[in-house]
């Protein structure tokens, strides 16, 4: 996994809440085998004013130029603004897959799913629980302005705002630990093979027929 | 010391160890997998060298792109076609104790064959590539859905890392009324406390009116609870949970049996167990419920009316409603029951069982499908429901009625087969999701129970079933 430890970026506002998986990246495009290439179809139903399928050049597919991710000045947004209950419904790991492939690096949001909350740490991407008040400002502000930028910093748990007011945020130490480090999780938890086992052992002698 | 609720009992009896942070790896006792979220996984097997940690804990099918007719024709999308050929690969590769490809007789949806084939059992830990894992808690096993990084770390290690989540009590006291059903209560609660209502949560469903739910309605209220934004629903296991797992090919037998079933005892929460939330609802203030807007906490009673947005005061929730009744194209304040369909969906893991079939049968038996509605597709959730239902002689129902008899698979619940909404095309569905564009692209899903949908099919428009029996 790639890691992430501090970024400067454009932010994105998407003024919609409970978004949901099917909307981050449509079920047509979860056929593909690959872990990579969504990126070009996120939010397909509301980017294009055609029927997205797997495989087509986005490149001449016509834009909803009411969708605001289609602005010229979000073409390298790196910071995803939402609303409450981000990512609902399917555990579709496309879902931040695609949201990465298109460029993001971090979601501000009054709060997540938690299979999509998950998911993201998995990708690299640093999912940010704000106050709602917070997050009303950067809306605002973030709306307002041509070229918004926020300073992400996942060492110090922060972020700072173009006025230079900032906020913290949570994050386990674990997570943390492994985005910081771009760590692959199933290799740090292979270390524990043996506890793995003696737990086995003793769950197999107390629940025979679950390894019948 | 107070009491430990069914899920501390669950999640306590898995940690193979534990972080000073909370964080703990988590023994996983059972692997679902389907074609979908599952090819990833195994290609990062394969370029780490890595085998399965318990290939026996597999249980797999092909079920979202499979077709729901003329299969003689196979699968006709290449894409679709390669992505359920590599699951048989893959299964080829790595190994499952129990693999249904693409036509096989018990073939279904992974969340029908699971219960129905005795590989869920209570206190089980159960993890798939899909949120509607949820379903397994019925039997009181801990069980949600995971991403496709988690689905090769479970295969890699047979554990997952992971914090407890909160544990909220859902109780539903009294007497459901005729025609009122599990996915009633399900979609109210969902109304109720909205669907991020959950989050954070694993949600206990307790109190008379569950306990009076057949194994099937229980599995249609935990499937659910996921569209409350809760991982994980669960109900103790009792009487009916055994009764349902006996005999089954994967259950216990002989002496395991017996040790199960008494182990399975001890499962339900201690009376003085405290819970994080509680939610109260009574069973006979339940009316059959119809989605009308594009997230399943849009929900009202049949007898409603459309929502104004006129009357929201909060201007998020406002624009929600707007945008809402857009897509859908409804008008504020017109009758639930003024609203027509174009076709019907019964069928997806909500509601394909038997007994949701059954349900559809009885208000479809002897009556016609409103020559309005362009389709009613009944898809059995497995093999072995298709053969139960035409055993008694469901499907010679369906058909004199004009509705569709499929072969069983995920369908229209998510359209990734060729079952699918046109655009604009309106849907009394079965399902569990009205998401834009869900059912097909422009496509208007209300959610409701089968008896309700069947109910549809006939009138045309969306009634009240209470008045049909």
């Amino acid at each position: 996994m790639k890691s992430f430890k501090q970024l400067k970026g454009l932010v994105f506002p998407l003024d919609r809440a409970n978004v949901d998986t099917d909307a981050i990246i449509p079920k047509q495009f979860l056929k593909s085998i690959k872990r990579s290439g969504f990126g070009p179809y996120l939010f397909d139903e509301w980017r294009y004013l055609d029927h997205g399928e797997p495989d087509m050049d986005c490149t001449k597919r016509p834009l909803n130029p009411d969708f605001l991710l289609n602005q010229t000045r979000y073409r390298t947004a790196q910071i995803l603004l939402a609303r409450d209950n981000f990512g609902c419904g399917s555990s579709r790991e496309h879902a931040p897959w695609a949201i990465e492939g298109f460029g993001f690096q971090v979601i501000i949001a009054p709060s997540f799913a938690d299979i999509f909350f998950g998911n993201c740490y998995k990708n690299g991407l640093l999912p940010i629980v704000a106050p709602a008040d917070l997050v009303e400002r950067l809306f605002r502000e973030s709306l307002a302005s041509e070229a918004y930028l926020l300073e992400v910093d996942l060492e110090r748990q922060k972020v700072t705002l173009p006025s230079g007011d900032a906020f913290g945020f949570d994050i386990t130490p674990h997570r943390k630990h492994c985005l910081l480090n771009g760590l692959d999780e199933i290799g740090l938890t292979l270390q524990q093979a043996d506890k793995i086992r003696a737990f086995e052992a003793r769950h197999k002698s107390a629940q025979p027929w679950l390894f019948a | 010391m107070a009491g430990k609720t069914l899920y501390d009992k669950l999640w306590d009896s898995h940690i193979v160890s534990e972080e000073s942070d909370g964080t703990c790896l988590i023994y996983i006792d059972r692997h679902l997998m389907h074609e979908v979220t599952s090819p990833q996984a195994f290609e990062g097997m394969r370029l780490a060298s890595r085998l399965p940690w318990r290939k026996d804990s597999i249980v797999a099918v092909a079920d979202h792109n499979t077709p729901t007719d003329h299969w003689e024709k196979g699968i006709e999308e290449p894409i679709a076609r390669l992505q359920v050929e590599t699951l048989d690969t893959n299964i080829k590769e790595f190994g499952a104790l129990v693999y249904f490809p693409f036509k096989h007789e018990n073939q279904g949806i992974i969340h029908v064959i699971g219960p129905e084939n005795g590989t869920t059992l209570p206190g089980m830990t159960v993890v798939c590539g899909d949120s509607h894992t949820s379903t397994h808690g019925a039997f009181g096993t801990l069980a949600h859905g995971i991403g496709t990084s988690e689905v090769e770390h479970v295969l890699a290690t047979q554990t997952l890392v992971a914090k407890k989540s909160k544990c909220m009590l859902v109780r539903v006291e009294g007497n459901l009324g005729q025609g009122v059903t599990a996915k009633d209560i399900a979609l109210a609660v969902i109304g109720r406390i909205g669907t991020a209502g959950g989050t954070g949560f694993a949600i206990e469903f307790g109190g008379t009116a569950i306990r009076s739910l057949s194994m099937e309605g229980r599995m249609t209220v935990c499937n659910l609870a996921i569209e409350a934004g809760a991982r994980a629903g669960l109900i103790a296991p009792d009487e009916k949970t055994v009764a349902y797992l006996k005999g089954r090919t994967f259950s216990p037998k002989g002496q395991d049996w017996d040790r199960a079933v008494a182990y399975w005892a001890t499962l339900p929460s201690d009376v003085d167990a405290s819970f994080d939330a509680m939610v109260e609802l009574k069973a006979e203030d339940i009316a059959p419920q119809v989605t009308w807007g594009t997230s399943p906490e849009q929900v009202l009673a049949v007898g409603g009316r459309v929502p104004n947005p006129a009357a929201e005061a909060d201007p998020i929730r406002r624009l929600g409603i707007e945008r809402a009744l857009h897509y859908m194209g409804l008008t504020a304040d017109m009758p639930i029951t003024e609203i027509k369909v174009d076709k019907v969906f019964i069928g997806s893991c909500t509601n394909s069982r038997i007994e949701d079939l059954r349900a559809a049968a009885g208000i479809a038996k002897g009556r016609q499908k409103a020559a309005s509605v362009n389709q009613v597709l009944v898809v059995p959730g497995s093999g072995q429901v298709k053969r139960q239902a035409e055993a008694e002689g469901l499907d010679k129902i369906f058909t004199a009625a004009g509705f569709e008899w499929r072969e069983p698979g995920c369908s229209m619940c998510l359209a990734m087969n060729a079952d699918r909404l046109i655009p604009g095309e309106r849907c009394a569905s079965t399902s569990n999701r009205n998401f834009e564009g869900r059912q097909g692209p422009g496509g208007r899903t209300h959610l409701v129970s089968p008896e309700m949908a069947a109910a549809a099919a006939i009138a045309g428009h969306f009634v009240d079933v209470r008045n049909l029996y």
